[in-house]
């Protein structure tokens, strides 16, 4: 318990460069997967491509990534950018088949119906085919909260501090309880951004409530990242 | 590009096939871990996703039990149980981490193939005289089949990429090339050992494609297709992150 | 009136749907479109609409190219209602009644006004206006597509089997209320069926089409039924089949309708004195 009193200033700071660190490629992530689903969903041609591509991304490990994209890009080894774009592109990786499930769930004769009320193409995606992909959206993206959350402990190895120092420097130091405590911290901040996910969820899409969840919703839910 | 060769250049450089360090070996333990985790994963989730997926019980409770699991950090869990249970016992520490990773896959594959299989089937088994386990054997499980594998496929590929950690606790692994470069700022050898990974996550990716097609019965070959056509390969689990 | 001229359509995969018809559909009148599957009647209607482009000729509303209207506006002038109604899942029942009214810029007081008023036109209670279209019953969710296509005071109504998807009970009650509301807005609907007795039973003016969307026979039911131009009509109303061929027997006092090939098809009603 000693540790935890001496350190609760430490525990925090970590909490907030932790939150910091996992918002940004949440939100790009998210942002960037619209048009890229789009495409893929629109054009069959563009399908096959953009899914193989992201299917790729999928097996780069997230600690290969942090060490290669300074060289890449060159940036500083040690910058905080390193993570956040790593960190993104697993986002748009993990979100963009989400978005692309999302619109192919939105119903054949909803589709036909709007474009026969007379919405533009502009109009009927904002309108009608977003806002009913949402659901299946919201899924994909609380997977990628979570997941975001539990990869930027990995930003330790690269230099970028975030409860994941706590993991590495309580192995080196034998505190099993600052590990502990950077665990409950990660688990917690993520349960934290799901919960504001839901319900921003709940307030965005009132009608979604009366449905029981979709089977593509379902099987989102039940999906596990890694890290 | 001029690291992408030099990254060629380290890969292909005939000392990476000697010694301890060399890539075969690397190789065997890094897919020997993940094997094996894949393995005691599908012992325990498949007879218990089979179980939920049948008597159609306890999947709220497997859905909350794997949201709260899979906010757990692989690396939190890796160190505080080498440092609980010693570097001794480090093979262990690393299998239960990535059993505790594919698990949630492989459950939800299992119960989410047989509640895919469209009731009217089962209750047609039924109807014609079959057994609990009949209709589980006969209907359930060989349809459910494609869906499992799936599961099995986005663990595998979970457990693969997150297997670089076993680096980090002293196992070998192709993470050690990663963990070794690091310090020591060896790009050509971070990227070779990059590329092992991908290459390997990629083999057993291929791999489990060929066995769901495999796997899937020629009755709903056609449909299954036609499907994916317009659904986007939607008939695989969504997949998580990968380390 | 809506009139085609020449009018084929030829799809990217080489299926001619629509294969030169010239056709003249007349206001104020429910014509409806009849044939079975992959006769290219759905065309045939979003042609009118601009949902599908001819690949020649041309297609008239009283007497002005649709090819020189653009497409947007000329739908949201046009009403349109399909099977399992299209509701959008995501809005309230007043919002999905009021949709064309927001896209044309009406002001929420003024479109949930406007949306009540139809919601009573189809017979549908107020109080289902806050409800989702889950809650509503498939009945129920057909009437809010028809107050929905009926916002903006369209001359045409579009309807593509709209009664396809609801039981038979629930549809007979959706075809009466159809004729009712016809009688008080002589709207020119173009309606699409496969059932040879929905068609005789709403069209003032029913076309039987072939393969291709090739007209078979056109004319009132009573024409249609009277001389069926081919054999090809014949079996399709099921004048071959003795179906439509009608004798009276007296039962137990009663005059029973029986068809042609024997079975009972209903109760003469006698109204005033002994029947003639």
């Amino acid at each position: 318990m000693n540790w935890l009193v001496n350190n609760l200033d430490l525990v925090l700071e970590l909490s907030l460069q932790h939150v910091r660190l996992a918002v940004l490629p949440i939100v790009l992530g998210f942002a960037l997967s619209l048009p890229i689903g789009w495409l893929a969903w629109r054009f069959r041609f563009s399908r096959g491509l953009v899914l193989t591509v992201i299917g790729l991304l999928y097996t780069i490990p997230s600690l290969a990534l942090f060490v290669l994209l300074p060289p890449a890009l060159g940036i500083s080894f040690l910058s905080e950018l390193n993570v956040t774009i790593a960190l993104t592109v697993y986002a748009v990786a993990l979100m963009t088949r989400s978005v692309t499930e999302g619109l192919a769930a939105v119903g054949p004769s909803v589709r036909v119906a709007a474009t026969a009320m007379g919405y533009s193409t502009w109009g009927r995606f904002w309108r009608v085919e977003f806002p009913l992909a949402g659901p299946v959206m919201l899924a994909g993206l609380r997977v990628v909260a979570v997941s975001t959350v539990s990869l930027v402990t990995v930003g330790v190895f690269v230099g970028v501090r975030s409860l994941g120092y706590l993991f590495t420097d309580g192995l080196q130091r034998g505190i099993v309880l600052e590990i502990v405590t950077g665990i409950v911290m990660t688990v917690v901040i993520a349960l934290l951004l799901d919960l504001v996910l839901v319900v921003l969820g709940r307030i965005l899409m009132p009608w979604q409530r009366l449905f029981a969840p979709s089977a593509t919703v379902r099987r989102l839910q039940t999906a596990r990242p890694a890290a | 590009m001029n690291l992408f060769v030099d990254a060629l250049a380290w890969l292909f450089s005939l000392d990476r096939l000697i010694g301890g360090n060399s890539i075969p070996q690397r190789v065997l333990e890094h897919a020997g871990y993940t094997v094996l985790s894949l393995i005691v994963s599908a012992v325990i989730a498949i007879p218990v996703g089979f179980a939920i997926g049948h008597f159609r019980r306890g999947r709220e409770v497997t859905v909350a039990l794997s949201g709260a699991a899979r906010a757990l950090p692989s690396l939190g869990l890796l160190t505080v149980l080498a440092l609980m249970l010693g570097l001794g016992a480090a093979p262990a520490v690393a299998v239960i981490v990535f059993v505790v990773l594919g698990t949630p896959s492989v459950l939800a594959g299992a119960y989410s193939g047989i509640e895919s299989v469209d009731p009217a089937t089962v209750k047609a088994a039924r109807a014609m005289g079959m057994t609990e386990w009949q209709v589980l054997w006969k209907v359930e499980v060989p349809l459910g089949l494609p869906l499992l594998v799936g599961g099995l496929r986005s663990a595998a590929l979970q457990i693969v990429a997150t297997a670089t950690l076993a680096a980090y606790i002293g196992l070998g692994g192709l993470g050690s090339y990663i963990f070794t470069a690091i310090p020591l700022r060896q790009y050509d050898v971070m990227l070779g050992g990059a590329i092992l990974i991908m290459v390997l996550a990629i083999v057993i990716d291929a791999l489990f494609a060929g066995l769901g097609r495999l796997v899937t019965p020629r009755g709903v070959r056609h449909r299954r297709r036609e499907s994916e056509r317009s659904l986007a390969l939607s008939a695989r689990p969504a997949r998580g992150t990968t380390l | 009136m809506i009139e085609f001229r020449s009018v084929s359509k030829e799809f990217d995969d080489g299926t001619v749907a629509v294969d030169d018809i010239s056709l003249v559909i007349p206001a104020r009148r429910v014509t409806v479109l009849v044939g079975s599957s992959g006769s290219g009647k759905t065309t045939l209607l979003q042609m009118i609409n601009r949902m599908v482009e001819p690949t020649s000729g041309t297609i008239e509303i009283d007497g002005e190219n649709i090819a020189g209207i653009a497409p947007v506006p000329l739908r949201r002038r046009i009403g349109y209602v399909i099977q399992n109604s299209g509701l959008l899942p995501h809005r309230t029942i007043i919002d999905n009644v009021a949709t064309v009214l927001y896209l044309e810029g009406v002001r929420k007081p003024q479109a949930h006004e406007r949306a009540l008023e139809l919601l009573s036109t189809v017979g549908l209670d107020h109080a289902l206006a806050t409800r989702y279209p889950s809650q509503l019953s498939g009945g129920q969710q057909q009437r809010v597509g028809v107050a929905r296509a009926l916002a903006v005071n369209p001359n045409i109504l579009l309807m593509d089997e709209p009664f396809g998807a609801v039981d038979p009970i629930v549809r007979a009650e959706l075809q009466q209320e159809l004729l009712r509301l016809q009688r008080e807005l002589a709207k020119t609907i173009v309606f699409v069926t496969h059932d040879i007795d929905e068609a005789f039973l709403l069209g003032d003016n029913v076309v039987i089409l072939g393969e291709g969307a090739k007209i078979a026979q056109q004319g009132s039911p009573s024409e249609l039924l009277a001389n069926p131009a081919t054999e090809f009509v014949a079996s399709f109303i099921g004048a071959d089949r003795g179906r439509r061929e009608l004798t009276i027997r007296r039962v137990n006092g009663r005059s029973v309708v029986i068809d042609g090939t024997g079975r009972p098809a209903g109760v003469l009603a006698e109204t005033d004195g002994p029947a003639s």
